[in-house]
């Protein structure tokens, strides 16, 4: 930055900084912020929906049986009444009861968890917030836990709500208690929470154990898709229609929180009830996911990063873009862990965990050189 | 309110008789605490104002009452004649703006992101910026001297620089009112003079602007009129030569000061004796030869 030298004055007689008199001292920055306009937003929005669709046909084909894209829309279009069913009885099932409400599950997991990741982000300003790391998705297997145990499986997603809200409040009033809503405190308040939630899951599955108790334990405590059915798929589907969509148009409030609260005030939103109806938003995501796919840790951290990095920060566009790319990475995630140890599942969350461990690392590195 | 600033000023001027704010008994307890104490308060349209008072005295607090972002227990809070109190929020925002003091933001948002977010309070929720929200945006980063910086990153920006992005931000509202909660803290002395000289021009411009301020000195050359502000309480008001006077000085912020002339816009200077040199002081004030108003 040149020095200005002598001093100019304005008409009142104060001394004044001449705007002309500025040197250019930004011009050809090489760390100017992406720009992205609304038209690129809509490409690459338009380019994960065609992946995602993409992705679910090719994920339903691999895997034994052997079935080929073809085989895939055929069916689809067979169940739809478009077409005649031209596959074997038993491949026709492979693909319609098998994988594709599996499939589908995942994407619709994928999409909410996303979501939740990016409000939970914006509302506690907090780059490490995720309904995973927060507890939530421990308080929701809980509740999804008990209700099984007692035989009252229509009260799953009421449950797992319930179960994610209390370890939610639990996690903020903890960290609250602990010296305030900061990123290392509220993630440490998290993990408090988690293992407490997760044990209490652990018991009362042991308590109740018939059968492969150890199994059970692992698919709630890490999440798992295997035997998510049309009934997972309806009920994952309708949570991303009731509460996720209404939260895609909550971008612009989200973004009034960039500055904190008081801005966010200053800028017309009513800010505590905002922030109650959206984390009580999130908890009921968050707990109709859980109930179907168990705790899946993560998902909601690393894809509004990535995002991110791609479209920047405005959340009218993070949000619907965050939600596509979850839906698409947990497809293929989830292929992956029914397919790698053929015939042996391994549960979805511990490679959402290898892929999310370093990206928390570097999230914790980067907080750590910016403070 | 003339005479004293050459060449603005122009009391006939048809802006000026709009009302502006005007706030009477404005009263918050924090606890069992009256933060904010019955305080009196006036902005013309077109005026700048600065809010002086020791820390803690409840200068943020009451920029903050009046921006809508705590309840008043009592007030009766007007901008141009209208209640303020019973605006609703979003319509509050569209009609002043709150720059914060050390406003903090996350990393990787670009300057027009920023100054954008003041649209928010026009905007629906699922409408796009439309070409009127970034035609605003482009005229309030150039308001702000802060256009040759547009496509930068916020956090990479000087405290100089994201202070008038900050002011860009807070234009982008097209306020009426403008509040700014010690807009010069932590800028070194040309972002200071750059800040104010900016504040002064956006008043003479038909803005009310209301800034709560630590260095007297610059209050007096930039303020329109100042409010001294102490434990909640208005001590004094009025034109910066008439309020910040040596026993006021020691009164409220417990200092000794003399007041000295500008040499070359004769408005109030400070000079303050160090600390613990009480006595010195006396002799200082003495050899300045400034009358002691009563």
């Amino acid at each position: 930055m040149a020095m200005q030298v002598g001093r100019a004055t304005d008409a009142a007689g104060r001394p004044s900084v001449d705007p002309a008199r500025r040197p250019e001292e930004t011009a050809g920055r090489p760390s100017a912020p992406r720009r992205v306009g609304a038209a690129t937003a809509i490409g690459v929005g338009g380019a994960l929906v065609a992946l995602l669709a993409t992705s679910v046909v090719l994920a339903v084909t691999i895997g034994p049986a052997g079935l080929a894209p073809a085989d895939v829309l055929a069916s689809i279009a067979a169940h739809l009444g478009l077409g005649e069913p031209t596959l074997s009885p038993l491949r026709d099932a492979i693909v319609w009861e098998l994988r594709m409400p599996r499939v589908l599950t995942a994407a619709a997991v994928g999409a909410g968890l996303a979501i939740c990741g990016v409000v939970m982000q914006a509302l506690t300003r907090n780059p490490l917030a995720d309904p995973y790391l927060l507890g939530l998705s421990s308080g929701a297997s809980v509740g999804a836990v008990v209700v099984l145990v007692l035989g009252m499986a229509v009260a799953l997603p009421v449950a797992a709500f319930a179960g994610a809200l209390a370890a939610l409040a639990a996690t903020l009033g903890l960290a609250r208690a602990a010296g305030g809503l900061s990123p290392t405190t509220t993630v440490l308040a998290g993990l408090a929470v988690s293992a407490v939630f997760g044990a209490v899951t652990s018991l009362v599955i042991f308590w109740s154990a018939t059968t492969d108790s150890y199994r059970e334990i692992l698919n709630w405590l890490l999440g798992s898709l295997a035997g998510a059915g049309w009934p997972a798929a309806a009920l994952a589907g309708a949570a991303i229609a009731i509460v996720g969509l209404p939260l895609l148009a909550t971008g612009r409030t989200l973004d009034a929180f960039a500055f904190g609260d008081t801005a966010a005030s200053a800028l017309g939103v009513h800010v505590a009830r905002t922030r109650a109806l959206l984390l009580v938003a999130t908890a009921l995501l968050t707990g109709a996911l859980v109930a179907v796919s168990g705790a899946i840790g993560f998902v909601g951290l690393i894809l509004p990063h990535a995002v991110r990095l791609v479209v920047g920060a405005r959340h009218r566009a993070l949000l619907p873009l965050s939600a596509l790319a979850g839906a698409v990475f947990l497809v293929w995630v989830d292929t992956g862990a029914r397919t790698l140890f053929d015939p042996r599942e391994l549960p979805v969350g511990i490679l959402t965990a290898l892929v999310g461990g370093p990206v928390f690392a570097a999230l914790l590195l980067r907080a750590r050189r910016a403070s | 309110m003339n005479g004293v600033r050459p060449g603005v000023g122009d009391h006939a001027d048809p802006r000026r008789t709009r009302t502006g704010l005007e706030g009477s008994r404005v009263s918050f307890a924090r606890g069992s605490r009256l933060v904010v104490d019955g305080v009196d308060i006036t902005v013309p349209r077109g005026a700048m104002g600065a809010l002086l008072g020791p820390n803690g005295a409840g200068k943020s607090t009451l920029l903050h009452l009046i921006a809508g972002v705590e309840r008043p227990e009592v007030a009766a809070l007007t901008l141009d004649g209208d209640d303020l109190v019973s605006l609703r929020r979003r319509e509050r925002a569209r009609r002043m703006a709150l720059v914060e003091q050390d406003a903090q933001a996350p990393d990787g948002l670009g300057v027009e992101h920023v100054v954008g977010l003041g649209r928010i309070p026009h905007q629906s929720a699922w409408g796009g910026d439309s070409a009127r929200d970034r035609e605003i945006v482009a005229r309030a980063l150039a308001a702000a001297d802060a256009s040759a910086f547009a496509g930068r990153r916020y956090d990479e920006l000087s405290g100089g620089e994201r202070q008038r992005v900050n002011l860009a931000r807070a234009l982008a509202q097209e306020p009426e009112l403008l509040l700014l909660d010690e807009p010069t803290n932590h800028l070194d002395i040309r972002a200071q003079l750059a800040t104010l000289g900016l504040l002064r021009r956006l008043a003479d411009d038909g803005l009310s602007v209301l800034a709560a301020l630590h260095d007297l000195s610059l209050a007096a050359s930039y303020a329109d009129h100042v409010v001294v502000l102490a434990n909640g309480v208005v001590v004094a008001a009025g034109e910066p030569g008439d309020v910040l006077t040596p026993p006021l000085i020691r009164a409220v912020w417990g200092v000794e000061a003399s007041v000295l002339r500008h040499p070359s816009t004769g408005r109030p200077l400070l000079a303050f004796a160090p600390a613990g040199a009480d006595e010195a002081a006396g002799a200082a004030e003495a050899a300045a030869h400034e009358p002691e108003p009563a």
